[in-house]
């Protein structure tokens, strides 16, 4: 069966400090996979890489996405071959309206893969529906770019254009953190509903709490730059209960 | 009398100018000569002058060319209903003109004069003194323009000095909106040099949208003086949209209570264009607001200077006075020299200014990238908005769609 993400020995650092350090990954068309790890372990450092940030240097391994070379693209590229980071901390972007960005992205998309510019028409019917799936205010997603939103809004306007954009792989950074009980149901509603057999997702989380309401078909411990332990969903419920330190404590075993 | 010693650069200019046949108050044209005789070009010791050289300007070949325009050309119209004014290098074209006699409210003259005491600064002297053509236009009390006039200042041939002088009397309740505009054809080492007299009269309401959009290495400076009264509103929105050398020299009087100004001021410049919007708003009355908004894009090797001055007198208490100006460099070889300056005598006013120079936020580029748009476009995409935010302030909508065009054409843009 074809991967979506193939990532092999991952290494990256920035400013000459070693973050990743030798990370493997495959996930699957249909797959959910959820990385969980603690504090400055490298998740949204992998996050960025794959998403196509320029500061880190990739010194080993590769990243094979439906089968062209990631790391070889542009973020824009990225982007158009289907990749969608739902960022850990949104940016604001003042003056420039949620829509409009959407419009220009969506038919850059559509371009790169050679498919044509979608009409006025589809595209508002494209924000009313996708914007209904998230509960996000009308209102908000033609306002500028996240600026002042709260946190919540500015997560659920992540999945709004995760919605709008479509993608093969979406990549969410504690997309969950911040929010309550209530936003948080909507923000998996989405990601639940825009799951399809040929997409996949991967979910990090600092919290087990997310995977009750998004269930990952497999869950990944990120420690120190690398995934040290992967199981079933079960293991997120053990992480949550024993803390990492039950993790470190296995791997100064091992050695 | 001829001179027949020239001693300086600024008479030797002089010698190539033509005094004007333009009737203008003798006491004026007095200070104007006093004024000028023996002086050199300020230089840039000269803190009005400090960041702008003249010495370009000290150095043009000047030439008294024939008028060559048939027609008003395409790109100098901006509003399909304005009543609208010709200038070719200075001098009134009547011929292409609409016939501003017919409007009713509207007194108009080609034989201008000027209401101002005269003012100590060498390109007013020079318009003062070397005039080639000047109108008045006067809107009559409660008349309400639904069109806007428009005056079209075209420079054309090689070396034509134009110096206009436009004299703008809004009369008590009247509610209008003048546009200027700077256009060339077939023009370079051109100078304009127009001066702008404004009174803004009791519940008057005055709009000036100025349209700089010269394609040239032409050379223009702008004075304008205003005057308010009591309860009056004055707006004047400067947008910059090409010209390789141009100076805005804004002076506000405001000397009637409860008063509003609003100064917008957009510019956008690339290659070795130069900049400088210089502004001064007096409040000399009490219980008055102004704002003011001057936003700037600089590409290239673009130079590019703002320097406001508000200055609230002892007896104008209550002022609310903002300024703001906000500038993005795109090239490392792009500066701008900012400097907001705020002079205080009174102690019940609301006061504040500020500003910023900066790049663009990478942050923001890298987001929107990782939605699929291309870094071209993420750039443009934000130095539209951080512009769009003074051009959405601007209520004429065929000026904001011009100006939007213009930049479009020329960057690429899309708004
Ligand atoms: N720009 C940077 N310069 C230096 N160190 C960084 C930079 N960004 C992240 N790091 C370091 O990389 C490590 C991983 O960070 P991060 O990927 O944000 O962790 P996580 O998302 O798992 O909490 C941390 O030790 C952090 O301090
Ligand atoms: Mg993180």
């Amino acid at each position: 069966m074809k991967t979506l993400i193939n990532i092999k020995d991952l290494h990256a650092s920035i400013n000459g400090k070693e973050i990743l350090k030798g990370l493997n990954l495959e996930v699957k068309p249909g797959e959910i996979h959820a990385i969980m790890g603690p504090n400055g372990a490298g998740k949204s450092t992998l996050a960025s890489i794959l998403a196509g940030r320029e500061e880190y240097e990739i010194t080993e391994g590769s990243v094979d996405f439906d089968g062209k070379d990631l790391l070889e693209l542009a973020t824009e590229d990225r982007a158009r071959e289907g990749l969608f980071l739902a960022f850990q901390y949104p940016v604001e972007i003042p003056g420039v309206s949620n829509v409009n960005f959407l419009r220009t992205a969506l038919n850059e998309i559509r371009e790169y893969n050679g498919q044509e510019q979608i009409s006025a028409k589809d595209f508002m019917a494209l924000v009313r529906e996708k914007s209904a799936l998230v509960e996000l205010d009308s209102k908000l997603a033609s306002r500028s770019v996240n600026e002042g939103f709260s946190g919540g809004e500015k997560k659920r306007n992540e999945i709004f254009q995760m919605a709008m954009l479509q993608p093969k792989l979406a990549i969410l950074d504690e997309t969950d953190s911040g929010l309550d009980i209530d936003a948080l149901r909507i923000v998996a509603n989405g990601v639940n509903k825009l799951k399809t057999p040929e997409n996949g997702a991967i979910v990090i989380t600092h919290y087990q709490r997310l995977l009750d309401y998004i269930v990952p078909d497999f869950v990944h411990v990120l420690y120190d730059g690398k995934i040290v332990k992967s199981g079933p969903k079960e293991l997120a419920l053990e992480l949550e209960e024993k803390g990492y330190d039950w993790i470190k404590d296995e791997l100064e075993k091992a050695h | 009398m001829s001179q027949t010693l020239m001693n300086t650069k600024l008479d030797q200019f002089r010698s190539k100018l033509t005094p004007s046949k333009v009737k203008i108050d003798q006491t004026l044209l007095d200070h104007a000569d006093a004024y000028l005789n023996g002086r050199e070009f300020p230089t840039t010791r000269d803190e009005f002058w400090k960041y702008t050289r003249l010495t370009k300007i000290s150095n043009l070949q000047i030439n008294v060319n024939a008028s060559i325009i048939q027609s008003i050309p395409e790109a100098a119209i901006i509003h399909p209903n304005a009543q609208k004014i010709v200038f070719e290098n200075g001098v009134y074209r009547k011929d292409l003109s609409d016939n501003i006699h017919q409007l009713s409210g509207v007194q108009f003259s080609d034989k201008g004069n000027s209401n101002f005491s005269f003012q100590e600064e060498v390109f007013y002297a020079l318009n003062y003194k070397y005039s080639t053509d000047a109108i008045t236009i006067d809107i009559e009390s409660k008349t309400v323009l639904k069109d806007p006039i428009h005056l079209i200042l075209i420079s054309s041939g090689e070396g034509s000095v134009s110096m206009p002088r436009i004299a703008i009397n809004a009369d008590k309740f009247s509610e209008s909106e003048i546009i200027v505009s700077t256009h060339n054809v077939n023009s370079q080492n051109c100078l304009t040099n127009v001066v702008i007299e404004v009174d803004v009269q009791e519940n008057a309401k005055l709009t000036i949208n100025k349209v700089q959009n010269e394609k040239s290495t032409n050379f223009s400076v702008f004075n304008e003086r205003v005057d308010q009264a009591l309860n009056s509103c004055f707006m004047l929105n400067t947008l910059t949209l090409n010209g390789s050398w141009v100076r805005n020299n804004v002076r506000v009087n405001v000397k009637g209570q409860n008063v509003e100004t609003h100064l917008l001021g957009a510019y956008v410049t690339n290659e070795s264009q130069h900049v400088d919007n210089h502004t001064l708003i007096d409040h000399l009355a009490p219980n008055c607001q102004s704002n003011e908004l001057y936003k700037g894009v600089l590409d290239g090797k673009s130079t590019g200077v703002f320097n406001g001055k508000v200055f609230v007198r002892k007896d104008a208490q209550k002022i609310n006075a903002f300024q703001s100006n906000g500038n993005v460099l795109l090239s490392d070889d792009a500066t701008i020299n900012s400097k907001p300056e705020l002079e205080i005598y009174a102690d019940d006013v609301k006061c504040s200014h500020g500003s910023t120079t900066g790049q663009l936020d990478e942050d923001a580029v890298y987001y929107l990238r990782t939605r699929g748009l291309s870094e071209k476009s993420a750039r443009h995409l934000l130095v539209t908005a951080f512009i769009g935010d003074v051009l959405e302030k601007v209520e004429d909508e065929h000026v904001v769609k011009y100006a939007e065009s213009a930049l479009s054409e020329r960057y690429g843009w899309s708004f």
